[in-house]
């Protein structure tokens, strides 16, 4: 690998010429949400002005106008509900696939493949195909505006990711492992707890983080299906959508609060991301 | 049926992934599957046979009483409906350019982070991080941040060069939703090419850079052909997603000055104008078109599937 010199060094500085360009691009790309922290903590005066004003005092008066001390709706009804509702559906999600994921990688079904397969195709459905039957059935039965409707949808939003995904990382645990467990007389709950679930549980973590992002982003259902109770986080957010005079530093405040969990879940789950987003079929 | 039970002892003893024999032992393998597999068909399957149903129907909830079967009248309706038909249109515009320049863009800085350099996890942070904002935060960042004619971050940075003050949103309003959704589709693309860049036979490379290839040659004849699944992949899933996108639309828009693509209009023609018959069909032809797509995803995520089976 070592052994010939010659053409090191013109790609050594080609290589730092283009590590440039990509720290020019990653920072391109984070400008707006740099920009948005960076407003958040701005008076609403300074947020607002034209050459853009970066050395201006911070504040937090646009996180106080948003936490409703000074006034207006407070969000923290609308975080409540997006947390009950991504965790809830998370929660259901995992009970629902996990074994589903056994059924189709430990111990297969015969056709296990068509049912993976159909599980995929539901994800392919898009949510306009049934929003207005749900809605009907939700006003009927009295569940409109009710958080748990919501939990149950998200569930079927991600109930197909998450079987993909943990089918592929529940694939990794080795069958011989298995079978020597077997051999040597552990029952089904000491195999699950002792073999499997320490080689799945970092994907099973990812694939929970996954899910929560995409509850907690959802905002079609949510604002169909729910009013003043139920309100989510990013239905709140719908109330920014006409200006309201000078509310900058507050709209950024309030993207930048709601985005947190989703930015935090995202970090943590970086690595698996690219897995659960193809769904299982790049690694 | 009794064969199992006499089978000798010593086919008992090694009993994994042997196939299920006896119609109580396969039920037993399909327990596991069966709760997950029932909820996905009552809650997607169901309705989605419901809006079926609705959209033969001439349904105007305003007038619950005048509901009458009008078989395919919604459909011709929507589809010689002027803004409609526009909605159709403003989707496939909407989505071939989304997830054209995202793929590009994407393909560019995963290349970009295939290469070693200094401080390449953080620079692949910072460029997963659009993708990790909510998306109607997103929306509203480039509406009001972003885009403000008088005091936004691009008028404000056009200003230092003394450039023009336009007002995107109003002057080009598709190219404005179009602009916040590559932002924010980009990362995607990106981390699903550097997956594929990263799978690349490097003995393979190393082997052509020996003989004399240039990096376009192996680009081009190597990386590429390798890619091209992974190309195909990135296309068809952005497609399924931005084909329903709405978040954007609402927010940047509210579905104006001609941005109102098919899902917007179904949220629209029955939220609003309680046009129950009408929604429905235009949701069964969203359906359609993905559908379309979706035959083509699930082709290219099966032959990827299967070669990870096999290789596995």
């Amino acid at each position: 690998m070592s052994g010939t010199a010659l053409p090191v060094r013109p790609r050594r500085a080609k290589g730092a010429g283009l590590g440039l360009v990509a720290w020019l691009a990653g920072i391109v790309f984070f400008l707006p949400i740099a920009w948005m922290a960076l407003t958040s903590f701005h008076s609403e005066e300074d947020a607002a002005t034209n050459p853009p004003s970066f050395s201006a005092a911070l504040t937090l008066d646009g996180y106080r106008e948003f936490f409703g001390t000074g006034g207006g709706a407070s969000p923290w009804p609308a975080l409540a509900n997006s947390t009950v509702a991504s965790l809830a559906s998370t929660l259901l999600v995992l009970l629902l696939a996990l074994p589903a994921a056994y059924a189709l990688s430990i111990r297969p079904v015969r056709k296990w493949t068509d049912v993976l397969f159909f599980f995929l195709s539901t994800k392919m459905l898009p949510v306009v195909a049934g929003l207005l039957p749900i809605y009907l059935f939700a006003k009927n039965t009295g569940t409109l505006d009710n958080i748990w409707l919501l939990v149950v949808l998200y569930t079927s939003m991600n109930l197909p990711i998450a079987v993909w995904m943990m089918q592929s990382f529940l694939s990794e645990v080795p069958v011989a492992v298995i079978e020597a467990a077997q051999i040597d007389g552990a029952k089904l709950p000491t195999i699950l707890a002792r073999v499997v679930a320490p080689i799945a549980l970092p994907g099973i973590a990812a694939t929970a983080l996954i899910c929560f992002i995409f509850s907690w982003n959802e905002l079609l259902f949510a604002r169909v299906l729910t009013g003043v109770v139920a309100e989510t986080a990013p239905v709140f957010l719908t109330g920014f959508i006409t200006s309201q005079g000078l509310f900058l530093a507050k709209v950024c405040a309030a993207s930048l609060v709601i985005s947190l969990p989703v930015l935090a879940a995202g970090f943590a789950a970086q690595d698996k991301l690219v897995q659960g987003l193809s769904l299982g079929a790049v690694k | 049926m009794t064969a199992t039970t006499t089978a000798p002892l010593g086919t008992a003893t090694v009993p994994t992934r042997k196939p299920p024999s006896g119609r109580l032992r396969s039920w037993a393998t399909r327990a596991p599957l069966l709760p997950a597999l029932v909820f996905m068909v009552a809650v997607t399957q169901l309705p989605f046979v419901a809006t079926l149903v609705i959209s033969f129907f001439d349904w105007n909830s305003l007038y619950p009483d005048a509901r009458s079967f009008t078989g395919l009248g919604n459909y011709s309706e929507v589809l010689t409906d002027a803004d409609l038909r526009k909605s159709v249109w403003t989707t496939i515009l909407l989505t071939v350019a989304v997830v054209l320049a995202s793929l590009v863009l994407g393909l560019l800085l995963a290349l970009l982070l295939d290469r070693r350099f200094k401080g390449r996890g953080l620079v692949r942070t910072l460029l997963i991080a659009p993708f990790l904002v909510v998306p109607v935060a997103a929306a509203l960042l480039w509406k009001h941040v972003l885009y403000n004619p008088e005091y936004g971050l691009l008028n404000g940075l056009l200003h230092y060069v003394g450039g023009p003050q336009p007002d995107w949103i109003s002057s080009t309003p598709l190219l404005a939703v179009e602009a916040s959704l590559v932002w924010q589709w980009t990362p995607f693309m990106m981390l699903i090419l550097l997956a594929g860049l990263q799978s690349r036979d490097h003995q393979q490379i190393e082997a052509a850079k020996v003989d004399g290839a240039s990096e376009w040659q192996i680009f081009r004849h190597l990386t590429l052909p390798h890619l091209r699944r992974y190309l195909e992949l990135g296309a068809l899933l952005g497609s399924i997603y931005i084909v329903q996108n709405f978040d954007a639309v609402f927010t940047i828009t509210s579905g104006g000055l001609g941005t109102a693509n098919l899902p917007y209009t179904v949220y629209q023609s029955f939220y609003q104008a309680h046009e129950n018959g009408l929604a429905s069909a235009a949701g069964v032809l969203v359906v359609i078109g993905s559908i379309i797509i979706a035959t083509f995803a699930l082709r290219v995520v099966s032959s990827l599937f299967r070669e990870e089976v096999s290789r596995a």
